[in-house]
């Protein structure tokens, strides 16, 4: 088919495309790819869009066929260990994760909800069609919309998670076929599914919102992050130096940069020595950036892969890092969560989060989504700080309905500085119906991750001014002031055995059952109905034939 | 059957025919103008690796050659490439000493871990899905599609086990079948399983146009084929391991046909003996070539006709936006909680019941109020 070609100009869209590698204080290495496609169209009004470009267009029919404002899925692999590798750029809990934002011209948001997560699970190859009112909750004042709007009305945002999800390449696949370059060409080259599983900590998520398009911040465009976090293992590849490079982390090296992308970078982390002396990373280049993210000023060496001379006489880069070991800022804000108890009947759950600047004081807000078979007594609900009792602010508590929907349990705390608040809340294990067990009800049920949302306060001023050109990495949350920034911590998902019964009892019930009705009613009926009567044995031969004999001739039978 | 007599005709006509043109005789004479896959494999654990290395085997030979991953449903009913028993994440090996990766780098599961049940094979096989169901877990087939249908995992005499807690009877794929049949959802259809007394659960198929393969008669078991010692458990089973050598001999233009496939792990080999079907199969096995089922065919129409793209109307807004505070405190605090259910205000009940007991003693007397207090 031959198109007639239009004059009026088509929207603008722009594919820029970077990675982080951030070399961590225990050896391991945390490398975060990041693609963003900016796109000056208007889904909602107007007439249907029909020509994409670099917008792939599975998710541009789904923005406009279920009204979604804002959509946020993640496929995370691994726990991310705070104390032992500081923040991520973007924190994501283990399984899958979806929230998102319906427009407010959406009449029957559950409804929605539904037939978005069964289209998001044909396009990235996940079970997601397990999400059901079993496991949507709906915040009342986490997770505030990412992008521009006005409205806030949370009847219009859905949140649930699947701690059970498994990712694996067959996610990866569909994931990669977004991207405009596909993995052909660009920093998507080095995303082999056999190095990236290979590692203690796999995420990938996909990230859709409406941004401002200048900074009038008049006209708006929608953006598509896809971003991929990956942390490497020390010991992984068998050599325990300090020693790593793009071909031993992903067994590739880079060639190219993707011909549609406006802009394509590596940056490596070397805050923590600039001078060079116990760092070093070859080829070297000049080029360095300073950036605000996660309340720090942060010294980056950039690489430009847009430009022919990175890539050198060789035509392909490999870049080579070698450190030494050195300390790590501790993180102020981490968390974590865990079940006490013991049988199969009640437990408890402990959720601590640790608060470490030394003098400063900060907001949190806990989300807490429990499945409606842990039956959580409120009553038993407590928040201490040093011992001592310390009152939210504002507690938000939807009870769960068996089968129907979960707990929900939003808090405000202020946790004190230096400090460690437990929040602790009973619960009784519900006896489940026997079609409802998995398969291997063995495993253990799991519990989601809680989240902790909070403002912390930054050691430098932060950047407030968003549209000037930024890393993708430092410009994902938006940052409204300067002496603090926000930031999301999830803790680990809960395992929890319930009780669970023989599945063999029936066959062994009705085995024993017939057995038993067997030999006893049959003895008791042959008892009761079984006559004896005498009978002869039958005579021989010989004295048959005698009988004959005699018959024939009158005379009685022997 | 208009394009059979053709091409009989052209043949008879031609002594030498041209290269070309029996080529083309040939691609009308199956009949079939799309192929499709279900790929399934029943069982969980860790120590089932090999039926899903089965299932992955079979899909890479499919997709190799031609099918592509919109045709093809495979379902795995539990994950052994990012297992936390697998030595190598993403990787299942087919053959011993890693030499064959079959899980590769491009592949797309549409039903995994508990969505395999037997309800939705069935479904699957049907088409009653419902309607929110995206189209890669559909199979979208019609009367001139060739269906090829692998089933692998532990069975027995009548059954095939899934996940370890249901079955699935002989009687209800036959049935599936013949309902597939009534809506015209295939053309021909080549059923191959692998389990043990696999030759059972094709006795009862009545619809026509079916030919089917298993890997062991009724009383036998399906043996596996060889563990490999880094991994710890067993990689493949023999007939499909046999299976997937004798594939990986047959390019897209191939003209190998079913009684090479009927051949396929002699007893010698298998240990088991392996079954086949072809009664109700209509064509001579013979005429029907291996690219029927595990290849595809693909018609490209091309057409010159022109189409006038719209333009889309730019709409501007003229007011300002700006980003929402992620953690407003003062405003989460004076949240108002929302009243969903309505309960009466406090004191109404205590006034109702007063009311009520006025009424009472209004009634019947006040020497009835003494008693009360």
């Amino acid at each position: 088919m031959m198109p007639v070609p239009s004059s009026v100009p088509q929207p603008k869209d722009d594919f820029q495309e970077e990675l982080v590698i951030r070399p961590l204080h225990s050896g391991d290495i945390y490398a975060s790819f990041q693609f963003r496609t900016l796109w000056e169209t208007d889904f909602m009004r107007g007439n249907k869009v029909s020509h994409y470009r670099l917008f792939p267009k599975s998710l541009g029919q789904v923005i406009s066929k279920f009204s979604v404002r804002e959509l946020h899925i993640s496929f995370t692999q691994g726990y991310w260990r705070t104390m032992q590798w500081g923040q991520p750029f973007l924190p994501s809990p283990p399984g899958a994760e979806l929230w998102v934002w319906f427009q407010d011209s959406v009449t029957d948001v559950d409804g929605t909800w539904k037939e978005l997560t069964n289209v998001l699970s044909g396009i990235f190859c996940a079970s997601l069609n397990f999400i059901d009112s079993t496991n949507t909750v709906q915040p009342s004042a986490s997770f505030k919309p990412l992008g521009i709007g006005n409205v806030t009305d949370h009847r219009f945002l859905r949140y649930a998670t699947l701690p059970r999800e498994i990712v694996c390449t067959e996610n990866l696949t569909p994931w990669k076929k977004l991207l405009p370059c596909g993995s052909k060409a660009g920093l998507a080259v080095l995303l082999k599914s056999e190095k990236l599983f290979h590692s203690s900590f796999h995420s990938q998520a996909v990230h859709i919102r409406p941004v401002c398009q200048d900074w009038q911040c008049k006209t708006t465009s929608w953006e598509l992050r896809q971003t991929l976090n990956v942390v490497f293992d020390l010991h992984t590849p068998g050599q325990g130096k300090l020693e790593w490079s793009l071909f031993k982390m992903f067994s590739r090296t880079l060639t190219e940069a993707c011909p549609l992308a406006s802009s394509s970078k590596i940056y490596i982390d070397i805050t923590d020595d600039p001078q060079g002396e116990q760092f070093e990373v070859s080829p070297a280049t000049h080029l360095l950036s300073q950036a605000m993210v996660l309340g720090d000023r942060r010294t980056f060496s950039v690489y430009d892969l847009t430009q022919q001379i990175t890539f050198g006489t060789v035509r392909s880069l490999n870049l080579l890092i070698r450190w030494k070991s050195r300390d790590m800022l501790r993180p102020l804000l981490h968390a974590e969560r865990y079940v006490a108890g013991y049988g199969l009947q009640t437990g408890e759950i402990h959720t601590l989060m640790y608060n470490n600047h030394p003098y400063r004081s900060f907001p949190v807000l806990l989300l807490d989504s429990v499945p409606w078979y842990l039956r959580l007594y409120i009553h038993t609900l407590t928040v201490t700080s040093k011992g001592k009792d310390n009152k939210p602010s504002y507690i938000h508590y939807q009870p769960s309905k068996d089968r129907v929907r979960p707990h929900l349990l939003e808090m405000l705390v202020q946790l004190p500085p230096n400090s460690v608040t437990e929040v602790t809340v009973q619960f009784e294990r519900a006896l489940l119906k026997w079609t409802e067990y998995t398969p291997d009800p063995n495993h253990g049920f799991y519990v989601g991750s809680s989240v902790i949302s909070s403002l912390v306060p930054s050691i430098v001023a932060m950047d407030t001014n968003s549209t000037r050109e930024q890393p993708l990495f430092s410009s994902f949350f938006p940052c409204k002031e300067e002496s603090s920034y926000f930031m999301r911590v999830y803790t680990e998902p809960l395992l929890v055995n319930l009780p669970t019964p023989d599945f063999s009892m029936p066959y062994n019930v009705i085995c024993l059952t017939c057995t038993v009705v067997a030999v006893g009613y049959g003895s008791l009926y042959n008892l009761l109905t079984r006559s004896f009567q005498i009978e002869e044995p039958s005579p021989g031969l010989a004295k048959r034939i005698a009988n004959i004999i005699r018959k024939m001739r009158g005379v009685p039978p022997l | 059957i208009i394009f059979y007599i053709f091409s009989t005709l052209y043949f008879q006509l031609s002594f030498s025919p041209l290269v070309p043109q029996e080529n083309a005789g040939q691609f009308f004479s199956s009949g079939h103008t799309n192929n499709w896959a279900v790929l399934v494999c029943t069982s969980r654990f860790w120590f089932n690796y090999r039926h899903v290395a089965n299932t992955l085997s079979v899909y890479r030979s499919v997709k190799r050659l031609g099918i592509p991953d919109s045709h093809i449903v495979l379902m795995l009913a539990d994950d052994m490439a990012c297992n936390h028993r697998n030595p190598k994440p993403a990787t299942v090996f087919s053959h011993k000493n890693m030499e064959l990766n079959v899980y590769g780098d491009d592949v797309e599961v549409d039903y995994r871990g508990y969505e395999v049940t037997v309800e939705n094979f069935l479904r699957v096989l049907t088409g009653r899905l419902p309607p929110s169901t995206p189209r890669s877990k559909r199979l979208l087939s019609d009367d001139r599609s060739n269906i090829l249908i692998y089933l692998t995992g532990h069975g027995g005499n009548g059954f095939l086990k899934f996940q370890d807690s249901e079955e699935i009877s002989n009687v209800e794929l036959a049935d599936a079948f013949e309902q597939m049949w009534q809506k015209r959802r295939y053309n021909e259809l080549l059923f191959i399983i692998d389990t043990c007394q696999g030759a059972s659960m094709y006795e009862r198929f009545y619809s026509p146009n079916l030919m089917a393969l298993a890997s062991s008669q009724v009383g036998e078991d399906s043996l596996s084929h060889q563990p490999d010692l880094a991994i710890g458990v067993h990689l493949m089973d023999r007939y499909t391991f046999y299976l997937l050598e004798f594939l990986e001999d047959i390019h897209p233009s191939s003209k190998a046909n079913m009684n090479d496939l009927f051949k396929v792990c002699p007893k010698s080999q298998c240990v088991s003996t392996p079954g086949h079907r072809t009664d109700l199969f209509l064509r001579d096995p013979g005429s029907a070539l291996i690219t029927d089922f595990f290849g595809s065919v693909r018609k490209v129409e091309i057409t010159m006709e022109t189409i006038n793209l719209t333009e889309p109307i730019q709409q501007r807004q003229k007011e300002t936006y700006s980003y929402v505070d992620q953690l407003p405190v003062s405003e989460i605090i004076h949240q108002k909680p929302k009243q969903k259910d309505w309960h009466p205000p406090d004191g109404f009940i205590l006034g109702l019941w007063t009311l009520i007991l006025l009424v009472f003693f209004k009634t019947y007397g006040m020497k009835h109020l003494k008693h009360i207090f």
